[in-house]
């Protein structure tokens, strides 16, 4: 990685409102992701081989894929937000922006939140918006399609938001990718189990408001808390390094 | 009050009020246990429903009641860990973490082994099954999160702060039942309601319970004592307790 490519946090002194701290380092994080555009890339090509092995694995038969076609979709949607995880503070602690952060006068779990909410931007996003056409690859109808992506939409925001305090426990540690998989694993099961449970109910033509209201809340519960558990695990790994 | 709390904090002083509580947890525990056992397996009434079969609930239940309490403790710890920086709250957590794993494997274990008898299949994926599961899952990850991080003060810090975000699989396993409509049934024993089992049923499956608590109870002092000598190894008391037990 190029050190000098990669614009430095600008001094925020203790003037600036949380808000306008947020917004820098969102902003931050979203210019430093442009300037290393192949890690963009990389989830999406992640989504879309993983959704290919399942036709050419198991059956390539339009029954099977019709019925299983959301749950492939999650499942490799939910993958490649894992692995993408491992690069959401890793480059900042690497490099001592991290450090910086800590260092703000602004609460560190807003700060946690932007950076977050940058993370899921820029791979959560680009997920719901491949989706449709890996849905229609999988011969799902339309209407499963769109509830698919309302469902990812609502469902990438928490498993960003999840995946952020494996990935702050698990920094600086040298088999951080595979143990942050088996602590978040856990965690993003609900959410899979709701994601899949909505599509599979509107295909049988079932109402999914009450579905739907389950997933807005869980993305309530994680935008709320989840921040202040990263920003925790955070300090705990900074003092640890 | 304070001085109480002080001394709760004291690896020194736990060490001793264990030592002295051992036997007790331990005998009076393994008599409770068996009595539960004794008195479930061969003399309690069969099920009008699931005849003989169904005695290995007083295995089953007991097992699935730790494995959730067993977590719960971990939290009531981790929150102790992270605001008043315990070190007998970090004991505690490290010690009993395995345990808790045991505990869910084995109600998992018996569940399968009911559930081929009764529901005709060693496994369905339930809300109830799975959620047990993701328990698993769980303590897995405690462990190994633990086992990742060399310094024993951040580790016991990033795993309080795991364990506290995992607690919200606690009452998703405890209402599933109630929530979902899975085969499994719902709860045995509520603490406000009476029991809908028979006497003869329900006396032996409280004691087994009691007696498995009292059991976990001396085992996690007998880890906690171990992980106490372990890490005060170099203060002064530790060395003279060894050369003691050396005669």
């Amino acid at each position: 990685m190029n050190a000098d490519r990669r614009p430095a946090l600008k001094p925020v002194s203790e003037s600036v409102g949380p808000i306008a701290a947020m917004a820098a380092v969102f902003a931050r994080d979203v210019r430093v992701a442009f300037r290393q555009r192949q890690d963009l890339l990389n989830p999406l090509l992640f989504f879309i081989m993983v959704v290919t092995l399942f036709p050419l694995g198991v059956s390539p038969e339009v029954a099977f894929l019709k019925q299983s076609g959301a749950g492939i979709l999650w499942v490799a949607a939910l993958l490649s937000v894992l692995l993408s995880l491992d690069h959401l503070f890793r480059h900042d602690f690497d490099d001592g922006t991290l450090e910086q952060l800590v260092l703000q006068p602004q609460p560190l779990f807003l700060l946690v939140l932007a950076k977050t909410a940058a993370h899921w931007v820029l791979t959560g996003l680009p997920l719901v918006l491949l989706a449709p056409v890996l849905g229609v690859m999988v011969h799902l109808d339309g209407n499963s399609i769109a509830i698919l992506c309302l469902t990812l939409l609502i469902g990438t925001p928490v498993l960003s938001m999840i995946g952020a305090i494996g990935a702050a426990l698990t920094l600086g540690l040298r088999s951080a990718g595979v143990l942050l998989s088996l602590l978040i694993i856990p965690l993003y099961i609900p959410v899979l189990i709701f994601g899949t449970g909505t599509v599979a109910a509107a295909a049988e033509g079932a109402p999914v408001g009450g579905y739907l209201a389950l997933m807005g809340a869980f993305l309530v519960l994680a935008v709320t808390l989840s921040p202040f558990a990263s920003a925790a695990a955070l300090r705990i790994s900074l003092s640890n390094s | 009050m304070w001085q109480f709390f002080h001394k709760l904090g004291s690896p020194k002083w736990f060490f001793g009020i264990a030592t002295r509580f051992m036997p007790w947890l331990l005998a009076i525990g393994i008599i409770l246990l068996l009595a539960g056992l004794v008195w479930g397996l061969a003399f309690a009434p069969k099920d009008y429903l699931q005849g003989n079969s169904y005695r290995i609930i007083f295995i089953h239940v007991p097992t699935a009641f730790l494995a959730q309490s067993i977590y719960i403790m971990m939290a009531s710890a981790a929150i102790v860990t992270l605001v008043w920086r315990m070190k007998l709250a970090d004991v505690f957590v490290k010690a009993v973490a395995p345990v808790g794993l045991v505990f869910t494997f084995l109600s998992l274990f018996t569940g399968a082994v009911w559930g081929k008898p009764t529901w005709g299949t060693w496994w369905v994926w339930d809300a109830r099954l799975t959620s047990m599961l993701i328990l698993l899952f769980l303590y897995g990850g405690t462990i190994a999160l633990d086992r990742a991080i060399n310094d024993e003060k951040s580790a016991a810090r990033a795993v309080a702060v795991l364990v506290l975000v995992g607690v919200v699989n606690i009452p998703i396993i405890k209402y599933s039942v109630e929530w979902w409509n899975t085969l499994h049934q719902p709860a045995t024993f509520k603490l406000t309601e009476k029991p809908s089992m028979p006497v003869e049923m329900w006396v032996p499956l409280l004691l087994s319970v009691l007696g498995l608590y009292l059991l976990f109870g001396w085992l996690a002092c007998l880890r906690m004592k171990t992980e106490i000598v372990m890490r005060e190894q170099k203060t002064r008391w530790v060395r003279e307790l060894v050369m003691a037990g050396r005669g």
